[in-house]
């Protein structure tokens, strides 16, 4: 009992390092509940959602001190993220553990891909910006 | 940032997105919220990085309220996880740019993708 409390707090360690380097930790601390520590998929999404709470607002913090969140008009995103953030919830709620395990895994498995081509993504928009910009001229 | 209905509907949209992916897997929303409001509505990087966990402070609390009242937080796990997760984030907040990023992204990014194709096919 008192190793699974020590092994799963070395877990939450690591994830928390990557999300405090702004990584995503929960793509780490998810699926690491699930397959290590026999957690189901909707369980494991509860704990790190709570996880990310007090680090996020300890950040913010920093980050609102320092100016560099852009408030204006950020309602215009609030607003219908939390709106979809509670219908994301509870169509959580009320499908079966597999099917949602299965679609995560399509998540992670998108999000990998993003980043581990993002540099390329992103030259791919910005020479795509350039050659706009030469036609013009 | 312009103000125009165009822009406007861009928010929406960036918004709309990162809440249902935020509330449907549990987490990821930065990693969604981020590159929308880099590549969309064209906000410099690091305040997008800034402005981002404003965004998703206010809708994982309410996620994470809906998932607590529906009994799916276990307590046994999630307190040393928590623990965790805050120690982890000061470690994780004292490393940034003293590590380089970029080989942690790519091996971050591999066992991703292998967590992420075991939990899809098995």
């Amino acid at each position: 009992m008192i190793w699974k409390i020590i092994l799963l707090a070395v877990c939450g360690v690591f994830a928390g390092v990557l999300g405090g380097m702004g990584m995503g930790g929960g793509a780490l601390l998810i699926p690491a509940l699930t397959v290590f520590f026999g957690v189901d998929q909707i369980g494991a999404q509860a704990v790190n959602l709570v996880a990310f709470i007090p680090m996020a607002i300890l950040s913010l913090i920093i980050h609102l001190k320092n100016k560099r969140v852009q408030t204006k008009g950020l309602l215009w995103i609030i607003l219908p993220a939390l709106f979809c953030s509670l219908a994301g919830s509870f169509f959580a709620l009320s499908i079966s553990g597999s099917l949602l395990k299965r679609l995560f895994g399509a998540f992670l498995v998108l999000l990998a891909l993003f980043q581990l081509f993002s540099k390329k993504i992103e030259s791919f928009f910005t020479n795509k910006k350039v050659k706009k910009h030469t036609e013009k001229i | 940032m312009e103000n125009s209905i165009k822009q406007k509907g861009y928010m929406a949209i960036t918004g709309a997105l990162t809440g249902l992916a935020n509330g449907f897997f549990g987490g990821g929303g930065g990693m969604i919220v981020v590159p929308l409001m880099i590549y969309l509505l064209k906000i410099k990087t690091k305040t997008a990085h800034a402005t981002a966990l404003a965004v998703i402070l206010p809708i994982t609390l309410i996620s994470a309220l809906v998932y607590f009242l529906s009994g799916k937080f276990d307590f046994k796990v999630g307190v040393p996880s928590l623990v965790g997760v805050v120690l982890g984030g000061i470690i994780g907040a004292w490393l940034l740019g003293k590590l380089s990023a970029d080989w942690l992204t790519k091996i971050f990014s591999l066992v991703m993708l292998v967590a992420g194709v075991k939990a899809l096919v098995l």
